[in-house]
């Protein structure tokens, strides 16, 4: 018998990896917004900086992509999993169940989160095609930042977001993300079991504080670069 | 007699009808007039089989026990709702003045694959009483009868134990679940055990024969949406499944699992 396979594929033990995975991505998406936000900065010197900084940490950048990857992977497989499960474990629905209110947490965004979570997958896609393996140095995207050449990267953010349809694609996708953080991060602890009856609240409160900052400060983005930069700067 | 208990009401009921456990299921359709509003939703139903049988068609089947919120055999989903929608009630403990004069309630047995539907409104639940022998007791040995106070514990454990120990296993968690998934139910039994020092002793076997026994049922996952707590007629607390995910990681990592103590077949 090989306990963490046993440990692991029971129910609560798709949930601990679920929680965990979840609680890494929260993590990620700070700093991902951290990094993001030198993109209000004017002509985009500092987001090109910062860029050529995670380029230039070699290994280290694709170790820590590689580890973003496995996460991702391991939360999208769980997720499927413990669905997949449930699903089963109903074969047949009733008429029209209604929630019972009080302590519920049950509303459509907290019981669709394989829906968010789905849109969300695609969204990374997308997002990733177009900035992480976009137009390269290769193709002319170079700048001078202090008198070295490095990648414009902002100029391929600037080409994406004074197009109306990425700037609606991006907003619309970051409002899924807010959904699923708002029951997602509260879920984590509690998934864990690191909770109790004086902490569940306030996390759980803390848990729309953290999907309000992160899904508007993630879609203030394009809708700042867009109308800062659609009037002049289109290319 | 007040005023009110001769106040009556009409109503119209949308009833899950089945021969057996196999055979398909249906709804249908029936109309009372002239229940008390202050019947309980049971003697309404009393009241259905009453005119069915007079009528020569066979009653509609439905568990019920102790009728007084206590037993945990009454087991109906109403309007969509376990135990219907008052909260901290079994549908024993709901009242007729609950619904509105014609309404159409609609009447439903537990969904989930682990409690497979015996006739009309009666399932099968003897998965949860699997899940209590797998584990839910205290294998030691206790020996004569304790002095009281021989053992101490903290009042505000032995209320937080008690409150655990409140479940009657009556299933609304499963049945009002989402993910039709036993946590709460399992949960409860773990922590009634694992917060009291008589429990110590079988602690870490317990909780993984108890999840295995869990996950065999075929139960779903826990999504944490906390509506099990409140369809529970006992207001249990989801603070119990995180004390068995606790419990479980706890047991799940130490020496006596990686050793197959928790298993069914290893460890006494």
């Amino acid at each position: 018998m090989v306990p963490l396979t046993r440990l692991f594929s029971s129910t609560l033990g798709r949930k601990y990896l679920m929680g965990a995975s979840g609680m890494a991505l929260v993590l990620f998406l700070v700093v991902h917004l951290l990094g993001n936000l030198t993109l209000y900065a004017p002509n985009g010197d500092l987001l090109n900086t910062y860029a050529a900084r995670l380029q230039g940490l070699g290994i280290g950048l694709i170790a820590l992509e590689v580890g973003l990857a496995l996460t991702i992977l391991l939360h999208i497989i769980t997720a499927f999993q413990v669905t997949y499960t449930s699903k089963l474990a109903r074969p047949i629905g009733y008429d029209s169940p209604k929630t019972k209110g009080g302590p519920s947490k049950s509303t459509a965004g907290s019981r669709n989160m394989i829906l968010t979570g789905i849109v969300l997958g695609v969204f990374l896609v997308v997002h990733i095609l177009q900035f992480r393996f976009g137009p390269s140095m290769e193709e002319g995207y170079t700048t001078t930042v202090n008198g070295a050449m490095v990648h414009d990267l902002y100029r391929v953010v600037v080409e994406a977001f004074v197009q109306p349809l990425w700037v609606a694609f991006y907003v619309g996708c970051m409002v899924f993300l807010g959904f699923h953080l708002r029951h997602g991060y509260w879920s984590a602890f509690q998934s864990l079991g690191i909770i109790n009856p004086r902490w569940s609240k306030p996390i759980h409160t803390l848990g729309l504080l953290i999907a309000l900052l992160l899904a508007f400060g993630f879609l203030f983005i394009p809708i700042f670069i867009y109308f800062t930069q659609s009037g002049g700067g289109n290319p | 007699m007040s005023a009110s208990n001769s106040k009556t009401m009409n109503v119209r009921l949308k009833i899950w009808r089945q021969e057996g456990p196999s055979a398909p299921g249906a709804f249908e359709e029936y109309s009372l007039s002239g229940i008390l509003v202050d019947m309980s939703f049971l003697e309404m139903l009393d009241t259905l089989n009453e005119k069915l049988i007079h009528e020569g068609k066979r009653p509609v089947e439905f568990e019920s026990d102790c009728r007084e919120g206590i037993c945990g055999t009454c087991s109906l989903m109403v309007q969509g709702q376990a135990h219907g929608p008052v909260r901290g009630a079994t549908t024993c403990q709901l009242y007729m003045r609950s619904f509105q004069d014609g309404e159409l309630i609609t009447i439903e047995p537990w969904r989930a694959k682990a409690f497979p539907i015996l006739r009309d409104l009666i399932t099968d639940r003897r998965a949860f009483d699997r899940i209590q022998m797998a584990g839910g007791y205290t294998g030691a040995k206790t020996g004569p009868h304790a002095d009281a106070n021989a053992i101490l514990i903290p009042k505000d454990i032995a209320d937080r134990a008690m409150d655990a120990a409140a479940c009657i296993g009556c299933g609304a968690c499963v049945a009002a679940c989402p993910n039709a998934s036993a946590s709460l139910f399992t949960s409860a039994k773990v922590t009634q055990f694992a917060l009291l020092p008589q429990g110590h002793a079988d602690r870490k076997r317990r909780v993984i024969r108890m999840v295995d026994q869990m996950d065999k049922e075929g139960f779903g996952s826990c999504s944490n949406l906390q509506e099990c707590e409140a369809a529970c007629p006992k207001k249990i607390s989801i603070q119990n499944i995180a004390i068995m995910k606790q419990e479980y990681l706890k047991a799940a990592i130490s020496a006596d699992f990686r050793a197959g103590l928790g298993s069914a077949d290893g460890g006494a």
